[in-house]
């Protein structure tokens, strides 16, 4: 297709100008030439714009469901095998200018020490809540096999490199740990203040993650109080807006507040292992229509600062890096 | 030539993406982060006019959709930035551009684009959260974007028109 011809100098154009320019749609390139040639310059533009939003709608068709089924997903590959590395090497360039400017200015560091008193607190709270959480798994006589369970876990350390915009209105970010590092689709992502997502899809080098904030996230959960299950759905913020929406499935039962939820875990640990913290109950609301409970939980993690994360891998898997084994011993 | 511009325009659009998800987001607030390959593509439309900004609005939305950690259908951001593309091109003048047109035009653009995007994830069932959410992204992203506008589109702008050939400015 060729594209329409260059602008002419514009002693002779101020004619084109004004609003009625928008309603026409395109103004006309050569003022003087014939008629003809104004009409061909605007078919050629409508052709070409009719191709490229028949190209869109053409992508959105092939891809409706995005997974492994989708034939753009090789593509995905490709483009995260090629732009991912890039993604890596510019967020481990900044990592250390981000983090000088901290030190130089006084207000940034204050804040810098909340932050870090604040995920502190966050890890002494999801300590207790674990310890709660385990002395029930102790009084039902489950805890053995689960701390089995949690026992055969390792984890691959990784680093966020890059956020989805919120422009996009999912919450995905990208981990420079991939394939080579032994991690896979539908694995836990976690930090050391509680649940972070699950890997989507993995490049040689990279990974997606899904984060428990997005909505399209389901993650199983259990009170650590009364031992009750439920759904948490994510509601699409970051932040102090990063909530979680928890649904009992026994909807007679309310959960309090102030409990504290962890995860209810899969079978053979995909996507969510258990045991893991997640958040804590803020608000419970009844909901009449639907004759249930819902409770709105703040999740231990802070989504808008994730940096080093870990991905739960099974205990002996061949990696890039060195893994955190599960008795804390790094191979 | 005709490849030189359009490798000088991918490379563009291919710093903006990698600036948009790993670098921006240490700014960003509430995550929301300027977008800076709308922002290529209003420069070219300025520059060179709709039908080669709503090419290089198509390969911008592709990469946008398909480059980690994008999770939503492929085609969605093609299709928000050849609209972009398209409106914006129509603002072209031939004389140099007065800031306050550059201006409006990113701020039109911006909203024209997320909104677009935002209406085909509705149509295709993806998530676009609760309407008051909507609203303040969108607006957000809009002052991101105009906020960056004297930064970013002079250079592009550059850029692009030193690839013009001779005499057609």
């Amino acid at each position: 297709m060729q594209r329409p011809r260059l602008p002419t100098p514009s002693s002779a154009r101020s004619s084109a100008r004004g609003p009625s320019r928008l309603l026409r749609g395109y103004r006309p390139l050569r003022p003087g030439s014939d008629a003809s040639d104004q009409r061909a310059e605007r078919g050629r533009l409508r052709a070409r714009m009719v191709t490229l939003v028949l190209a869109c709608l053409t992508l959105m068709a092939l891809d409706h469901h995005p997974g492994a089924g989708s034939p753009l997903e090789q593509a995905r590959e490709a483009m995260g095998a090629v732009l991912g590395p890039v993604e890596s090497g510019t967020s481990a360039a900044i990592r250390p200018v981000s983090s000088v400017g901290e030190w130089f200015t006084s207000k940034r560091t204050m804040q810098h020490d909340i932050a870090t008193l604040q995920s502190e607190n966050a890890r002494l709270r999801s300590q207790q809540a674990t310890t709660q959480y385990q002395r029930h798994q102790l009084e039902e006589f489950q805890g053995l096999t689960s701390a089995a369970g949690t026992l055969g876990q390792a984890l691959v350390p990784a680093h966020v490199v890059a956020y989805g915009p919120a422009q996009s209105f999912s919450r995905t970010v990208t981990i420079d740990a991939g394939s080579a590092a032994g991690v896979h689709p539908d694995q836990t992502v976690l930090n050391d203040d509680g649940l972070v997502g699950r890997v989507l899809r993995v490049t040689r080098t990279t990974a997606t993650v899904l984060l428990i904030v997005d909505t399209r996230s389901v993650v199983g959960g259990r009170s650590g109080a009364s031992m009750k299950v439920g759904f948490l759905t994510g509601r699409g913020g970051l932040g102090d807006n990063g909530t979680l929406e928890l649904q009992l499935v026994d909807q007679a039962e309310a959960p309090a507040k102030g409990d504290t939820i962890v995860t209810w875990g899969s079978r053979d640990g995909a996507p969510y292992v258990s045991g893991v913290p997640i958040g804590r109950v803020t608000a419970v609301y009844a909901s009449l229509r639907e004759s249930s409970q819902r409770a709105v939980i703040q999740p231990y993690v802070d989504f808008s600062a994730l940096d080093l994360v870990g991905v739960v891998v099974p205990s002996g898997t061949a990696s890039d890096r060195g893994v955190i084994e599960a008795d804390g011993s790094l191979r | 030539m005709r490849w030189s511009r359009a490798t000088v325009a991918g490379g563009l659009v291919v710093v903006a993406l990698v600036l948009q998800v790993a670098v921006f987001p240490q700014l960003a607030w509430e995550g929301i982060v300027p977008d800076l390959c709308l922002l290529v593509v209003v420069a070219a439309a300025l520059v060179r006019g709709p039908a080669f900004a709503a090419t290089l609005g198509f390969a911008a939305g592709l990469l946008l959709d398909l480059a980690p950690p994008a999770d939503h259908v492929a085609g969605r951001w093609a299709l928000a930035l050849v609209v972009v593309g398209y409106v914006a091109g129509l603002m072209r003048q031939d004389t140099r551009t007065p800031a306050t047109t550059a201006l409006a035009t990113v701020a039109v653009s911006s909203l024209v684009g997320t909104s677009v995007y935002a209406l085909s994830g509705l149509l295709l069932g993806d998530s676009v959260g609760s309407a008051a959410e909507l609203a303040r992204v969108v607006l957000v992203a809009l002052l991101w974007d105009v906020m960056l506008t004297p930064l970013v589109l002079p250079v592009v702008m550059r850029v692009l028109s030193r690839l013009e050939p001779a005499g057609a400015r």
